[in-house]
Parts: C-alpha cells; structure tokens; sequence
C-alpha cells in the first residue's frame, strides 16, 4: 500500500445551520485514482472547495504531502501541488489559450515586476521556458495551432481539455476533476475517461475525481466514496459499491433500492 | 423577384420622430446656436448643420438597416423620405410655437437667432416648407448610404469623415500651414476659419482614392512592415521620434499647450491602466495620485513661505512617484477584499479625501488651503529652462516614453498574466497559485507612480497649484479615455486621450457640452463598440512558435498523433 497524498480528518464545513460536510474521513493514496460520487448537494464540490482552500474548513484537519492546509490561501495550497478544474468550466475567457495555460504554470514561476521592467536574463530565459512549455502541454492536450485564440472561442469539449491542460501545467502532485465529462458525449466521454487514465499511468499524477457518469467512475477509479448529505455513506472498490444497498437506496430511493442495481457497462 | 412590401408606418415614424426629438433637443438646449458659430464649409455648412442634420441621416438609415436584399431601391428611397418627413415635424413644431408664444421664459436658449438658423434664414412659412425637404433628402440620403455596396460605402463614409475633421479643425491647420506654406496658400484654401467648397471636394476626392488605393493593398503593405529587419525598423523609429522632437516648435505655443494636456492624461491613463484595464481594479480615485505627485513637488520646491527645502525639481521628481506610490500603496490595503461597486465607491472617496484634506484650513499652515501653493519654479538641465509649454513639452514626452515602456514590458510579462488573470476571475487566479493580495498591491502601487510622475510634471509645468485642479472631473476624463481607446491597450489609451482631451480643447463650443458629449460618445461606444477605439491585440504566440518548430524539423508530429 503506498502512502497517503492527501488525509482528510473529521473535516467538517458548515453554512449557517447546514452541514455541507460532516465529519469526513478520507485518505488518497499516492498514484491513484479516486472518486467522490453522490447526488446532487451531497457536498462533493463543497469538499473540493475545503481541500483548495476556497473555504476554509470548520472543524477537522486536511494534510497533503506533509503539509497542513487548514486556513491555508488558495495560492498556497496550488504551490503546494493541488490543481483543479471546475464543475462549470472556469478559464480566462479572454485571455488566449496560451496566456490561460502559462497562468497555470505560476507555482513554477520565480521571475518579478522589476525583472519584467528591465527585461533581465533570468526573466527572459524562464518566459521563454513557460512559452515552451505551454506548447507542448498545448500538443499533449490535442489543442496544437489553437494556442492563439481566445479561450471563450473555443468549443465546449475543448474548453473542458483547456482546462485540464492550465491544471496540469503546474506539474501537480494531486489533480482535482469536477465533473469532467459534464456535458459530453459517449464518445468525448469515453475519450476523456481514457485520457485521465493516462494522466496517472504516464506521468503518474494522483486523480481525485467526481463523477456523475458512472460509466467513468466505475471503470478508472481504484477506490470509490459516496457521499450523501455530507456524510460519508460507503468506501470501497467500484465492485464493492455498486452491490452497496446503501448507495442504491441514496441513489434511488428507499423503495427502488431492494430492487434496483445501478446499470453499470464497466 | 423584387417585392415592394407593405410600408409599416408605425416604424418609420417612430425612427423620424425620435430623430426630430434628438434634433430638437440639442436646438433647445442650445448646443445647435453655439456650434452653427464654427463653420465646416464656408458658405455651405456649420458644425450646428450637421448635428442637426445627423439626425434624419441616421435616421434614415436606420429604417431601411434590417430590410432585406428582395425590396426595391425605390421602395427604401421612398421609406427614406417619410422617416425624413417625420423627423422634421418636431422642429416645425418648436419654430411654429416659438412664433406663437415666447419659449424663452422656459427654455432660455430658444432664441431668435436659433429659429433663424432652423428656417435657413428664410420666412417661419418657407423656413417650414424648406425644413421638411431637408428632413426628406437627408433620410433619403441616409438610405443611399446604406444601399451602397459595402467597399463604396465604406470609402465614401472615410472621406466624408476627413473632409468634416478636416472643416471642424480648420483654425488648427491654418496654424500649423501658415509657417509652412506661407498666407497666400491660406487664402487660397481657407475662408472665415473653414474650407472653401473646391477645397473640401479636393479633400474628399483624395481621401476617397487614398482609402481606395489603401483598401487594395492593406495587406501587402501589412505583410511589408512585418517583414522589416530591425534596422529599418530601428530607422523607422528614429523618423518618429525626430517628427516628436520637433513636433512643437511646427505646432507653436498654444498647440504645444493642447499636446501638454494630452501628454499628461496620457501619462494618468497609462497609469490608471494597469489597474483598471489589466487588473480590473475600477479606482474611481486616480486623481489622488495626480494631486500628490503635484503636492509633494510644490511643497519641497516652492520659493514661497510654503516652500519646504527649496529643493531641486530632479531631486523631487521621484520623490514625488514615490509618495504617490506609497499612497496607492495604502489605498489598496483596505480595499483588497473589495469587488467591484464597492471598490469603486471607496476608491472614489478616497480622491475626495484627498481633494479636501488639500482644502481643509487644518492643513493650510502647511500646504496652502484655498490659497493653494504658489512660487513654484521650472526645471532645469544646466541652462536650459523648461519654461513655456514647448519646452516642458519634452518633459511630458520622455514621461510617456519611460510610462509606455515600462507598461509593455509589464503587459507582455508574467506580471502582466497575473493581472489579466485576476481581473477575469479572482478565485481561480488564487488557484493557479496567484498570490491575489500581492497582485493588487502591486496594481495599485504601480498605477499610482505615472499618476505621481504626471502630477509632477503638472505642479512645475504651471508653477502654481490650487486644489480646485484636482477634482473627480479629472478621474472620470482618465477612466473615459482608457474605455474610449480601448481597455488595457496602450495605444488605445494615446488615442483615447487625443479624443477626449485635444478634441475639447480646440473645439471651444464644445466646452459648454462637454460632459453630454461625453456621456454621448461613452454611449455610443459601448453600443457600437465595447472593446474600444484601438483595442489591445491578441498577443501571436504561437504562429510564431509552430515556424520554429517547423523549421527544427518534424519531430512535434509524433507527438500530437500519440496524445490522442
């Protein structure tokens, strides 16, 4: 068993009197792929939103690599190794697709303003590097020869590899995928799903994901958790999950879950 | 086939009658009177004719814009002519009542000279008759410029455009060609401060074929200057910057006055363009910046009794970045968790802040109150004395060199990047691992310093200061020229401030009605076009990036097949 990137304690977030997530006890091992399923408003998205710092967790404890990232600002948590894409796709819309992935490189970048205004060598060699860079994630993504528009021109699918690729040009340890094939076809879907397959296998980056297809989620994740109400409802392998009567039941209904099974083509 | 579909009455009368009311509100309040004064075309047209005829022309083309290709020309010509009618009909009514009863009690700008300008001169019963033949040919000749084919419209449009800029600013070229090509080509060319008629069909006619001939070879020429070697470039540079050189001893004084002012706000505008246009940090307060920069130069060069050290402006000078800096540095402290309207506000009182502590008596011991700073001297290199505006002219100049260089440079940099990403979503930029605190600090601080610089400049330049010289006026005019040229453009803020502050300035009818106009033209913009007068280009990255590859040779290929 390799060790934990990312451990969630009794992480608990409150609105007001709603308690998006209580509790939540949660490991990512290293190199794997895990999802997060659960129906809408089951405090999936509000669980990323703790781990990247966009709210900041009441109670429990978030640990990443060594790092402990309660009441930690968003930037810090990204330099740390955490990158994300969102459930309704976030880019810079009016900044071209180049520009969209070299800012998502900064937790790489060193050079300053005043290196900027003087034009120095260190500032000149390492926006060459990013430019680079930013080309080849362009190719890896399938986005080659489109780095010069806008990112708000692009098609949806392509917005959502755009999206992908600004996340990945960190270099992350971790990857957090809301939704990524929100709004694809079954081709796109099945596309996608191999793709993220292929972000762990090759360049062995952790993929925490959620999912509402289960097609995807049942074919690529290691381990699955369900969330239903903020509360964690069940844990296992995918197999594991889709006999779970719980999950049935907070998918389904009480009635439909002793008949039930979640049809699943994995 | 071609139909003559049914008229809808209904439109084309609402298109006239809104054209008449436009017509007769600018009569009524004035703006027609003041403008019939600045003549276009001697003997033939008056700046107050053509806004007053704008109206129906629009109009006119309005009616017939989203009419379909099948109707014939004479149908549209004929819808032309009854939006013209229509939009004669509110002015008929102003002439006919201010016969009848005397307007002015209530609108003091309904004069008689105003009626006579309406009825051309004649008779109210010709003058009628003669206001709804114009309202006629002018929606008619709004409908021929749209039935025009585009490039023919398109030219014609250009050279009417150059021929009118050309009358309105008569009185500047008489100025700039009288030294150059002495009186008798004045008289020739010129009458009464506006064109003569052969002159201006001779403008038109040359414009026509420039834009004509430039249409044909835009793209050669483009490709061209493209495809300049650095040291034509590098030549190319040093002619623009001989012509600025020498720019304001063409111009003389008073012009080189007008370029001063222009300089200035381009200096504010580059400033405030960092925050606004490439952060997206709206401060409605800029001119607090502008106010220290002048205050901390007056204050430690004065040789009045206000007069701190008696400093040398050199010495100042960066004092005076430095303090307006540092005050941008402290307005962004309490203003970083701000978004939008409420950043604004704040912004916007801390200008007023600013404005009034330079008024308050607390502070006149020191800084002057009312009375503001006097006594402030010029500077100087050795022995030569910026002493009038031609001179100062350089000092302006070398500001928005050094504003527009540093500005590129941070615009196309990772600075640059942040900005742009925290002003298109500040929670992702935060993300992507954008220290979003840091970011705006440094907007904020970084836009005050050309703000501190023009203020500098501003104190020395007119050797007095007055607090009533630094009032919100002077934010809104920076902010409308950064949204008139184009937000976040360089150029766009240089065009923008010739727009907004030379226009004005050698238009002097236009000074009552500044601000509608303004207003006006901010409308317009925004309907016509949002992303401004010259707005910031798509930086091209990547084409220059796959030639490179191309020529390293085929090895990015393999690549893009196995990533699929």
């Amino acid at each position: 068993m390799a060790e934990d990137l990312l451990v969630a304690r009794k992480v608990t977030k409150r609105f007001g009197g709603l308690v998006a997530v209580r509790e939540l006890d949660f490991t990512i091992p290293k190199g794997s792929i895990v999802s997060i399923i659960g129906p809408n408003g089951a405090g999936k998205t509000t669980f990323f939103n703790c781990i990247t710092g966009f709210y900041s967790i009441d109670e429990g404890d978030l640990i990443f690599d060594g790092h402990r990232l309660n009441g930690r600002p968003s930037y810090q948590i990204a330099r740390y190794g955490i990158s994300r894409t969102f459930q309704n796709i976030r880019l810079f819309e009016n900044m071209t697709v180049i520009e969209n992935i070299m800012v998502g490189q900064e937790p790489r970048l060193t050079s300053s303003w005043i290196g900027a205004i003087l034009g120095t060598p260190h500032t000149r060699a390492e926006e060459e590097q990013a430019e680079k860079k930013a080309r080849e994630m362009l190719q890896f993504v399938g986005l080659q020869g489109k780095g010069d528009w806008l990112a708000k021109n692009l098609p949806y699918g392509e917005q959502r590899r755009l999206e992908i690729a600004r996340a990945l040009a960190s270099d992350p340890k971790l990857l957090l995928l809301d939704e990524p094939t929100a709004g694809m076809n079954p081709r796109e879907t099945a596309e996608t799903t191999r793709f993220i397959q292929r972000l762990r296998d090759e360049l062995g980056i952790t993929i925490l994901l959620i999912e509402h297809d289960m097609r995807v989620v049942m074919g690529i994740s290691e381990r699955v958790t369900v969330l239903d109400y903020g509360e964690k409802i069940a844990e296992g392998t995918p197999a594991e999950i889709q006999t779970n009567p719980r999950v049935i039941e907070a998918y389904l209904g009480r009635g439909a879950a002793a008949s039930a099974n979640i049809e699943v083509s994995a | 086939m071609a139909k003559t579909g049914r008229i809808d009455w209904r439109q084309l009368i609402r298109y006239g009658l809104l054209a008449g009311v436009a017509a007769l509100y600018v009569s009524v309040i004035g703006m027609v009177e003041v403008f019939s004064q600045r003549s276009l075309i001697t003997g033939v047209l008056t700046l107050g004719q053509l806004l007053l005829f704008s109206a129906p022309v629009l109009a006119g083309y309005l009616a017939v814009y989203k009419d379909d290709e099948s109707q014939t020309a004479a149908f549209s010509l004929l819808k032309g002519v009854i939006t013209g009618l229509f939009s004669s009909l509110p002015l008929i009514a102003l002439v006919l009542l201010a016969n009848a009863v005397n307007l002015r009690a209530m609108f003091v700008n309904v004069s008689p000279a105003l009626i006579d300008i309406l009825v051309f001169g004649q008779g109210t019963a010709v003058g009628v008759l003669l206001l709804l033949l114009s309202g006629a040919i002018w929606g008619t000749l709004g409908v021929i410029i749209h039935l025009l084919p585009d490039k023919t419209r398109h030219v014609v449009l250009v050279g009417l455009s150059w021929t009118l800029g050309a009358g309105m600013l008569s009185e500047l070229l008489i100025q700039v060609f009288r030294p150059l090509f002495g009186s008798g080509f004045i008289r020739f060319v010129f009458q009464g401060g506006a064109l003569k008629l052969w002159a201006s069909i001779v403008v038109f006619i040359l414009v026509t074929l420039l834009d004509w001939y430039w249409s044909k070879r835009r793209e050669e020429v483009k490709t061209k200057m493209a495809n300049l070697n650095p040291t034509q470039r590098r030549a190319g540079m040093g002619v623009g910057l001989l012509i600025l050189l020498i720019l304001p001893w063409i111009l003389g004084t008073y012009l080189s006055e007008v370029l001063d002012n222009v300089g200035l706000f381009i200096l504010m505008g580059l400033g405030l363009n960092i925050a606004v246009g490439l952060a997206g940090l709206l401060d409605l307060g800029y001119v607090a910046t502008f106010a220290i920069g002048a205050y901390v130069m007056g204050l430690f060069t004065s040789t009045s009794s206000l007069g701190v050290g008696e400093l040398n402006f050199w010495i100042v000078l960066p004092i005076s970045i430095l303090a307006a800096m540092t005050a941008g540095f402290l307005l962004a402290l309490p203003v970083l968790h701000m978004r939008g309207d409420y950043l604004a506000i704040t912004t916007l009182g801390f200008g007023e802040i600013i404005r009034i502590l330079a008024l308050s008596d607390w502070l006149s011991p020191i800084i002057g109150g009312a009375q503001g700073i006097l006594a402030i001297p010029k500077p100087q290199i050795g022995s030569f004395v910026f002493r009038g505006p031609q001179e100062i002219y350089y000092l302006i100049l070398a500001g928005c060199i050094l504003a527009i260089f540093v500005s590129s440079r941070l615009n196309n940099s990772r600075t640059g990047r942040q900005w742009m990403a925290m002003r298109e979503d500040e929670d992702v930029a935060a993300a992507m691992g954008i220290d979003t605190t840091k970011s705006k600090v440094l907007a904020f601080t970084l836009s005050a310093a050309s703000g501190g610089l023009a203020g500098a400049i501003f104190a020395s330049k007119l050797g007095t200061i007055f607090p009533h010289s630094f009032n919100l006026l002077i934010s809104i005019n920076v902010l409308s020229l950064i949204i008139v040229g184009g937000m976040g453009s360089l150029p766009g803020v240089v065009v923008g401030a010739f727009a907004l502050v030379a226009l004005p300035e050698l238009l002097r009818e236009f000074a009552e009605y500044r601000l509608l106009l303004y207003g006006a033209l901010l409308i317009v913009m925004m309907l016509a076009r949002p992303e401004g007068l010259w707005p910031s280009a798509v930086r091209r990255r990547e084409l220059k990036g796959t030639e490179e590859e191309e020529i390293e040779g085929g090895e990015g290929a393999p690549v893009a097949v196995t990533a699929d």
